[in-house]
């Protein structure tokens, strides 16, 4: 059972990476893939800013600025220098490692004896329970913001960027600007993640990003299945329906190893999976032809 | 209204395949014009609204409007003046938005969209009020995603979208080419309507030269990169439609 409460947690913790997903991919609609390089770097500033004993409003706040300019950076390469989102992601993300290697100094940052954000909420004795109540209390105010954000005014605009460029500029709107807001947005919230992550496992790690733009996308893929089956239209649920997505993607991951497979097969059983998720709808289409 | 001086505008220049769309254009166009221009395809039509809009800015020249200098502001700076309807309907509407969330980002053109919600009961009412205007019976599908419309039907929701905000332009870029006649017909009459009724200064390009000689009360011809004839009110009254077809045989 542990096990699973485990995977639960890891999922609440990455909500920020499918958040930012479901911001950059769904409603920019712009592949961008930062997110590893924005995720560890949230990773690195928190192991940095624990071990040197900052509060954690200040590590929290730091953390957001820092994954808050990589997406900046990155939006202002896709647009102002007109280069593919792809190719500035990767560009942003690969020159993070460097960034992230000089920020920590050596690769590995063990949290030992630091402050943590688990340790506010001390209701039982298992702390993953409490943890779990300090993740919800998280997730829940991240949704309720951005379930906000997309309600008002500028958010429907943001969300017109994506969706009708022409129209949202005739109508007075510098996508230009939307797109590096809304790709710092994205990229705060992946290291958000980040934050989360090295506190529940007690260290940041130079890797810890690679290849975690896939937990994001596999859990927005599976949200969006959701909401198609479900037919939701509306923003809140949307978003819970993407966050339930992360979550049953860590659920499923956990099974798989449960069930026995190799452990250094993660990345592949999680490629997979993502690759089964996506093309199942069209595999089922086929047979009915 | 809207002065363009000795504007030029040139595609790929320097290549092969160099465009001359304008070429030392200058046109005035006074408040309440209702300007309809006709010419062949790659006459420069298009190229023309783009540059008055910001959609491109010119290679040479000056635009002004309403006295202000707008040579050098994007489109989005150029809304405060212009609203536009597009040839493609899928271009002045967001699909996967609300027919409600459409209405109040046109609402807001000429504002800054804060972080407030504005989509509130009596906005919603107001846009109920506008829309049942139109008789196509939209008012009580405000929540619907724009996408699930006809193209007639958001063809006529971006005319009166535009009207939404302070509205003293509005650019009409063949808004009837991927319509069917019937909803063509609409789409036109409800133009003409909101042009008379808000005393708006319009440009329409159009393909239609029956619609070229109903409507408006200036009539441009365009040739490559120039107005090779300019029609105003009793000119354009006097011009029968056989005229007009004389010009394209």
């Amino acid at each position: 059972m542990d096990f699973y409460l485990t995977a639960l947690l890891q999922g609440l913790c990455f909500s920020g990476i499918a958040l930012g997903i479901y911001i950059s991919m769904k409603i920019f609609n712009i592949p961008d893939i930062t997110t590893d390089g924005s995720y560890a770097l949230g990773g690195i500033v928190t192991g940095v800013m624990l071990t040197h004993t900052y509060p954690l409003y200040i590590s929290i706040i730091a953390v957001l600025l820092a994954g808050g300019l990589a997406g900046a950076i990155t939006g202002l390469i896709h647009t102002r220098l007109k280069i593919n989102a792809l190719l500035a992601g990767i560009l942003v993300m690969t020159a993070l490692y460097s960034v992230n290697l000089t920020i920590a100094g050596r690769s590995n940052l063990p949290l030992i004896g630091t402050a943590s954000i688990f340790s506010i909420v001390n209701i039982t004795s298992d702390v993953n329970i409490n943890t779990f109540f300090v993740l919800l209390i998280i997730v829940v105010a991240l949704v309720s913001l951005i379930g906000y954000l997309l309600k008002t005014d500028f958010g429907i605009a943001m969300r017109a960027t994506g969706n009708s460029e022409t129209m949202i500029r005739a109508l007075g709107v510098n996508t230009d600007r939307m797109k590096i807001i809304g790709l710092a947005l994205a990229n705060s919230l992946t290291a958000l993640s980040g934050f989360l992550i090295t506190q529940q496992q007690g260290y940041a790690d130079i890797s810890m990003g690679v290849g975690i733009v896939i937990i994001g996308l596999g859990s927005v893929i599976i949200g969006e299945t959701l909401i198609g089956w479900l037919r939701i239209s509306s923003v809140w649920g949307s978003l819970l329906l993407v966050l339930a997505g992360t979550i049953v993607f860590q659920l499923v991951l956990a099974i798989t190893l449960a069930i026995g497979v190799n452990p250094n097969l993660l990345k592949l059983v999680t490629a997979v999976l993502v690759l089964l998720i996506v093309s199942l709808p069209r595999l089922s289409f086929k047979s009915h032809d | 209204m809207i002065k363009l001086e000795n504007v030029s505008k040139t595609f790929n220049r320097g290549k092969a395949n160099e465009v001359k769309a304008i070429d030392d254009l200058s046109l005035t166009i006074s408040a309440q014009d209702y300007v309809v221009v006709v010419g062949a395809n790659g006459s420069g039509k298009s190229t023309l609204l783009n540059l008055i809009a910001g959609s491109i800015l010119p290679g040479n020249g000056s635009i002004e409007i309403e006295g202000h200098d707008v040579t050098r502001l994007h489109d989005y700076q150029r809304s405060r003046w212009i609203a536009r309807v597009f040839q493609n309907p899928l271009s002045g509407t967001a699909p996967d938005l609300s027919i409600l969330d459409n209405f109040r980002l046109a609402a807001l053109r000429t504002h800054t969209k804060r972080l407030n919600i504005g989509t509130n009961s009596a906005f919603k009412q107001q846009v109920q009020d506008k829309i049942a205007l139109l008789g196509m019976g939209l008012e009580n599908k405000l929540m619907q995603p724009m996408g699930t419309l006809s193209g007639g039907q958001r063809q006529a929701l971006t005319l009166l979208m535009s009207i939404m905000d302070e509205c003293r332009i509005v650019l009409l870029d063949e808004p009837t080419a991927a319509l069917d006649p019937r909803s063509a017909r609409l789409v036109m009459e409800t133009a003409d309507k909101l042009i008379i009724e808000f005393n708006l200064t319009a440009i329409l390009i159009t393909h239609n030269l029956k619609d070229a000689h109903m409507y408006g009360n200036r009539l441009i011809h365009m040739a490559e990169g120039q107005v090779i004839k300019n029609y105003l009110r009793e000119k354009k009254l006097n011009l029968t439609q056989s005229d007009l077809f004389e010009w394209f045989s």
